[in-house]
């Protein structure tokens, strides 16, 4: 089932090298301050979990990685260079797959060009180089009932399949091209039990491949069961950063739940 | 309490798992169901009733002549038209394709009437012209955000404006001057607007190019990379950008095609005519919109193909000539236009519902 993330992982990652440094980093639209002072690091072989409430700022932060709007204070490192995003491609580029919140599927487009969107199989380099259709089809086929998905009709319009699937397929089509950092924005939010086991057993695989993976969840125990790092973002700022061995699961479920505040509410309201 | 354990459902539902990750959960559809999940299905049927009807009606119809002479017709608004529709795919319109036409001979005819120079030279100029005028299109409309509707409603009252403003100044008049004994008139007249006998039929060449767009647009739209990020940017643009596809650039290209195939459409008229009036072309884009909707575009991109857009042109084309054929007075001619279209965009209702709707239920 897990093949497909140690076959396409980046053979010389070496487990333990940063691969995405944030320093202080930043992000405001206009007058409104998303995101600041982040201190982020994303290894090789490495779970961080980002944790947090509606418009905490986790969406912002991966937009950021993913290269989705270009950060606009501190440094953003990549493989040891300093980058400032301008375009998604870019960050595909350094092998940086992402799977998005809205998942980023074309509804009307068949699930197998949904699947190779934007990196797409051709005969050649030249613009009108045919597709490799047949090879396309049968990869993306194939790489979804590695995820226990079988969809009726390979051709049929993405828009058709029920929101797991379509999930299933943006996760399936970000680790057959991320090659060193996975990024999942919520990737647990429309799934039942089953698949979310399945969703968490990609995610520890591509981190014993030695990816670097980013998970966002608001579900603390889906965080616990395979993260390495913890990162709890309120307001657009980091309240706890901390690392696997110096937190508990209450920890995190108390923090995320509302943490001092909780306390300190449980304390007025005196029962 | 224990009774609870032996629920009567318990030992009889068949395991979920099983269903859901068989292999015999596949469906092959039937024929009739892809037939019916393309586009130009609708636009097909249609064209072939209009055929039947007029070979009934129109007598004069019923030759091989008449039957090139509607091809004729048909290109002279199906070349454009492949390049609007490839454009109505990628989520834009361009209201300027029409006046472009006219824009583009008349920048060559009057460049080189006042200078002049050889005619290649003013062709050349034109092309330039008309691809920075479609690049100004789609950079407009991709850097502001604002709709295309609106930017190219601009351009195309500038070029209208512009069309006739200079056409004056240039000429005095507001027809173009007579090119006809200029360098390089009878050599671009084999390029673009030449004719050649097959028997006492007329093919002309505009027919071949048409054909020749139809196919090359077919190509990209189905089978290259740039074909999937048209229907991508179309679709769904934020997720096209997410994935990686350079909607920018696909964009901006789409604006350039039409501009490009105005262009070439803009050379034809000049040198069949070898005079241009400047007003004319207007109320075009129209029609070029009309040939892609009939053909099975959707109105709102992502959804259609260039065997439909080509398919509206001829419907175009058939219609226009065969009222007259038929012997009937012409100006009903935009009155069944308008007919076909409300027809149209209705069955391409039906029909993308029917094919959406077989793939949930088992077919």
């Amino acid at each position: 089932m897990t093949d497909t993330i140690v076959e396409h992982a980046d053979q010389h990652l070496a487990k333990g090298e940063s691969l995405i440094e944030m320093d202080g980093v930043g992000k405001s639209y206009g007058a409104i301050r998303a995101l600041r002072g982040i201190n982020l690091t994303v290894n090789a072989g490495d779970v961080t979990c980002v944790l947090g409430d509606n418009g905490a700022g986790k969406s912002t932060l991966i937009k950021i990685m993913s290269g989705l709007h270009p950060h606009n204070e501190g440094r953003l490192t990549v493989d040891g260079n300093e980058v400032v995003f301008s375009s998604p491609r870019e960050a595909l580029e350094h092998g940086i797959a992402t799977v998005y919140q809205d998942l980023a599927v074309v509804p009307l487009m068949e699930v197998w060009r949904n699947f190779f969107l934007g990196s797409e199989m051709a005969g050649g380099r030249f613009p009108l180089a045919g597709l490799k259709i047949k090879d396309m089809r049968r990869i993306a086929d194939d790489e979804l009932r590695k995820m226990g998905v079988v969809v009726k009709d390979i051709n049929q319009p993405i828009g058709t399949l029920s929101g797991g699937q379509r999930q299933c397929v943006a996760i399936a089509r970000a680790v057959y091209f991320g090659a060193r950092v996975l990024i999942l924005d919520e990737p647990t939010a429309a799934l039942g039990v089953k698949q979310s086991g399945v969703v968490l057993k990609y995610i520890a695989a591509a981190r014993d491949a030695g990816l670097g993976v980013v998970f966002i969840t608001h579900n603390p125990h889906h965080a616990y069961l395979v993260g390495d790092h913890f990162i709890i973002l309120k307001l657009g700022a980091s309240v706890l950063d901390k690392k696997r061995s110096e937190v508990s699961l209450d920890e995190l479920t108390a923090q995320m739940a509302g943490g001092d505040e909780l306390a300190e509410l449980s304390h007025e309201l005196g029962r | 309490m224990s009774h609870n354990v032996q629920t009567p459902q318990g030992s009889q539902r068949p395991p979920e798992s099983m269903v859901s990750a068989e292999p015999s959960n596949r469906v092959s559809l039937g024929l009739s169901n892809r037939v019916l999940a393309r586009p130009e299905v609708g636009a097909l049927v249609a064209a072939v009733v209009i055929f039947i009807f007029f070979f009934i009606v129109a007598p004069a119809f019923r030759s091989p002549e008449s039957f090139f002479t509607v091809l004729y017709q048909s290109s002279t608004i199906g070349i454009v038209a492949v390049g609007v529709g490839m454009l109505m795919i990628g989520g834009e319109f361009d209201l300027s394709a029409g006046v472009i036409v006219i824009s583009a001979g008349l920048v060559n005819s009057m460049f080189c009437w006042w200078f002049g120079v050889d005619l290649w030279v003013g062709a050349l100029l034109s092309l330039v012209f008309c691809l920075l005028v479609g690049f100004i299109n789609g950079y407009l409309v991709m850097r502001t955000g604002i709709p295309s509707f609106l930017i190219t409603l601009g351009t195309f009252f500038i070029l209208q404006g512009a069309n006739l403003g200079v056409t004056k100044l240039v000429t005095g008049s507001v027809s173009s001057p007579d090119i006809s004994q200029m360098d390089g008139y009878s050599s671009l007249g084999k390029v673009f607007s030449s004719s050649f006998k097959v028997g006492s039929v007329t093919v002309w060449g505009t027919v071949l190019w048409w054909i020749a767009f139809v196919a090359l647009s077919a190509w990209i739209l189905q089978r290259t990379r740039i074909g999937n990020w048209i229907f991508a940017v179309g679709g769904s643009s934020p997720s096209a950008r997410a994935v990686g596809v350079p909607v920018l650039r696909t964009k901006i290209g789409l604006f350039m095609t039409v501009s490009f195939l105005g262009w070439f459409m803009g050379m034809h008229t000049l040198y069949r005519f070898n005079t241009l009036q400047s007003g004319n072309g207007v109320g075009n884009e129209f029609l070029y919109i009309i040939a892609a909707v009939v053909g099975g575009t959707l109105l709102t991109g992502g959804y259609g193909n260039a065997i439909g857009v080509a398919i509206g042109a001829f419907i175009f084309g058939m219609t226009s000539l065969c009222i007259v054929y038929a012997g009937w007075d012409p100006n009903w001619f935009k009155a069944f236009l308008g007919v076909m279209l409300l027809l149209a965009v209705m069955v391409n209702l039906y029909v993308k519902n029917l094919s959406t709707r077989r793939k949930v239920g088992l077919a």
